[in-house]
């Protein structure tokens, strides 16, 4: 099979994925647009004010780093678990495993799909909190590298959440009992210089503090944790995740009967 | 530039051309499978060392009850399925170790209706032409080919969730041609369609094998089977219980059972020598007709008896008649093994 073949392959799951996003707008897009401007309303400026600063900023300017990556992380997430799985339920997914595109062609097409649609809420988000706060960004690359990589670590997440499951709450577990707690936990409103020391020592387990907090040094320029553990936490994430949605998708765990 | 024009070139001889293949020494079979096995998880073991061959061309009957194994069989070819030993060739490539390239060769019409009913029909075709790797332009193309050849062009933007069963079976079938497979699997087709568009399906597939392509049908219309498939093959609780050509299993059948509509009553049934006639009620016969034994004699035995005949007909499709005959007889053997074993 020719690279070409490949590239077609992969360029209509993507326009495919994108169609749907699309299509879904007011599922896909409008939700966390309302939902991350409340926040910006009731955190940011009624309670922020009489928090006052964080880390040399304003309240404000502190949780926006943390909102959008929190609203790329779920909507990365729930865009690949929510496809896959109704692909996987409606049976369409059989058009992709009967199709000579390999394993990886269709991971890459998931997962850039759920990408798109983590970084255009993400961007949406973004572009609201500008009308509550001015933001200047500090490292560009670490802003957009930190973006993308937790994108992609979250759809893989998604991916292997969508091949267990079986009925539709399979797919609504994960996000409510440890996604969501951990995003809370991971920094998005606070830093964890605030916590007692050993909440502290208990945060660092918590993979998406990296990610809050390497988004974060990027816009503001500060962060509770290093940026050489930032990357290592993602990348290492990122490389097993994939490895194993390859080796379940190889063995047809879910898919094939 | 050169680049981009050389790649369209491929894939225009590769999609849309066929160039004249060179003839094989070896005689080439669409699919060939050996000691096929598959035991599911939950312990059933749904194939029990089946092997078969489909030759290039064919169009090939894979008939039997609900549960004998035909969809798992197909689900192995089309990939869907692991198989648990055994290999399966489809135009010599091995499905369990080259699978994208035996993948490149099928085009699958599952049973169930499996695409995305929030999806227009022109999606669903041209998406799989995608899939396959054929170029947006020629997916377009082919996508309006098909969707007009199976009258399906004036659906073509509507959500395929508002389409009527037939032609949700129809989109099916479009979507499978779509890659212009070698060979086209086709599993209960035509499952709830109603006759007119059963018929324009027939035609529709009749077509595509006459042009080359090699079809395997499942179906439970015996008729169908019969219209249509060259080649049979019979599976019965995972295992292989007939496999020969349309012809040489319809001449095993002895005995034909045809009705007849008198024009006047009769009050007791004629006895004929060599034949079985019964009396269903005063203007209707049941005759079982050996086949050694004539029509016309049949007719003028009756005629010396006064007895006028308006309509006959056959009571039961021929291949039904057999097909019932084989699985009875396989059951039978099965219930003996299983007594011995006990």
């Amino acid at each position: 099979m020719n690279a070409s073949i490949r590239w077609i392959g992969y360029q209509t799951i993507v326009r495919k994925e994108l169609t749907r996003i699309l299509r879904i707008w007011g599922q896909t897009i409008v939700p966390p647009a309302i939902t991350m401007s409340l926040y910006f309303i009731i955190f940011g400026e009624l309670i922020g004010r009489r928090i006052g600063d964080m880390g040399g900023f304003t309240y404000m300017e502190y949780i926006v780093p943390g909102l959008v990556i929190m609203s790329v992380i779920t909507n990365s997430y729930g865009n690949m678990v929510s496809s896959f799985f109704g692909a996987k339920f409606g049976k369409h997914i059989e058009e992709l495993l009967i199709s000579p595109l390999p394993n990886w062609v269709i991971l890459g097409g998931y997962v850039t799909g759920a990408l798109c649609r983590g970084l255009m809420v993400g961007a949406v988000v973004l572009l609201i909190s500008l009308l509550f706060t001015h933001l200047q960004v500090s490292h560009l690359l670490v802003t957009l590298s930190v973006l993308l990589l937790t994108a992609i670590v979250f759809s893989l997440a998604g991916m292997i959440n969508a091949i267990f499951a079986r009925k539709f709450d399979d797919i609504a577990i994960i996000p409510t009992f440890v996604l969501t707690p951990l995003t809370y936990l991971g920094g998005v409103f606070y830093s964890i210089k605030l916590l007692p020391e050993f909440w502290q020592n208990v945060s660092v387990f918590n993979p998406i503090l990296y990610m809050v907090n390497g988004f974060r040094y990027g816009i503001l320029g500060v962060s509770d944790v290093s940026l050489a553990q930032t990357y290592g936490v993602i990348i290492t994430a990122a490389a097993l995740l994939s490895c194993w949605c390859l080796w379940l998708l190889h063995r047809g765990t879910g898919l094939r009967t | 530039m050169l680049a981009r024009v050389h790649r369209q070139l491929v894939f225009e001889l590769r999609y849309d051309t066929h160039p004249p293949r060179k003839p094989n020494p070896r005689p080439m079979y669409a699919l060939e499978v050996t000691d096929l096995r598959k035991t599911y998880r939950n312990g059933v073991e749904a194939l029990k060392g089946i092997s078969l061959q489909v030759k290039e061309g064919d169009f090939f009957a894979l008939l039997g009850p609900n549960g004998a194994g035909k969809s798992t069989l197909i689900g192995i070819v089309s990939s869907l399925v692991n198989a648990t030993s055994g290999e399966t060739l489809v135009f010599g490539t091995s499905v369990q170790r080259e699978r994208s390239r035996a993948m490149t060769c099928i085009g699958l019409v599952p049973q169930e209706l499996n695409f995305n009913q929030f999806e227009k029909p022109f999606e669903i075709v041209s998406n799989q032409a995608g899939f396959y790797g054929i170029p947006r332009r020629i997916a377009r193309e082919r996508t309006e080919k098909y969707l007009r050849q199976l009258q399906l062009w004036d659906k073509a933007f509507t959500i395929s969730r508002a389409l009527s069963g037939g032609m949700k079976r129809r989109l099916m079938i479009a979507r499978a041609m779509v890659n212009e497979p070698r060979l086209l699997i086709l599993d209960e087709p035509t499952a709830g369609v109603d006759i007119e568009i059963r018929r324009s399906m027939w035609d529709f597939i009749r077509q595509i094998n006459d042009a080359g392509t090699t079809v395997i049908l499942t179906t439970h219309y015996l008729e169908e089977a019969e219209q249509l498939c060259r080649n049979i093959a019979i599976i019965d609780r995972g295992r292989i219980i007939e496999n020969t050509n349309m012809k040489s299993l319809l001449a095993t059948l002895d005995v034909e059972t045809f009705v007849l509509d008198l024009r006047e009553p009769v009050s007791q049934s004629p006895q004929v020598d060599g034949m079985h006639i019964v009396l269903r009620d005063s203007k209707t016969l049941e005759v079982s007709l050996p086949k050694k034994k004539s029509l016309n004699l049949l007719f003028s035995e009756l005629a010396s008896r006064d007895i006028n005949v308006i309509s006959m007909r056959n009571k039961a499709n021929r291949l039904e008649e057999l097909f019932l005959g084989l699985v009875e007889k396989n059951n039978g053997s099965a219930t003996a093994q299983q007594q011995v074993s006990v």
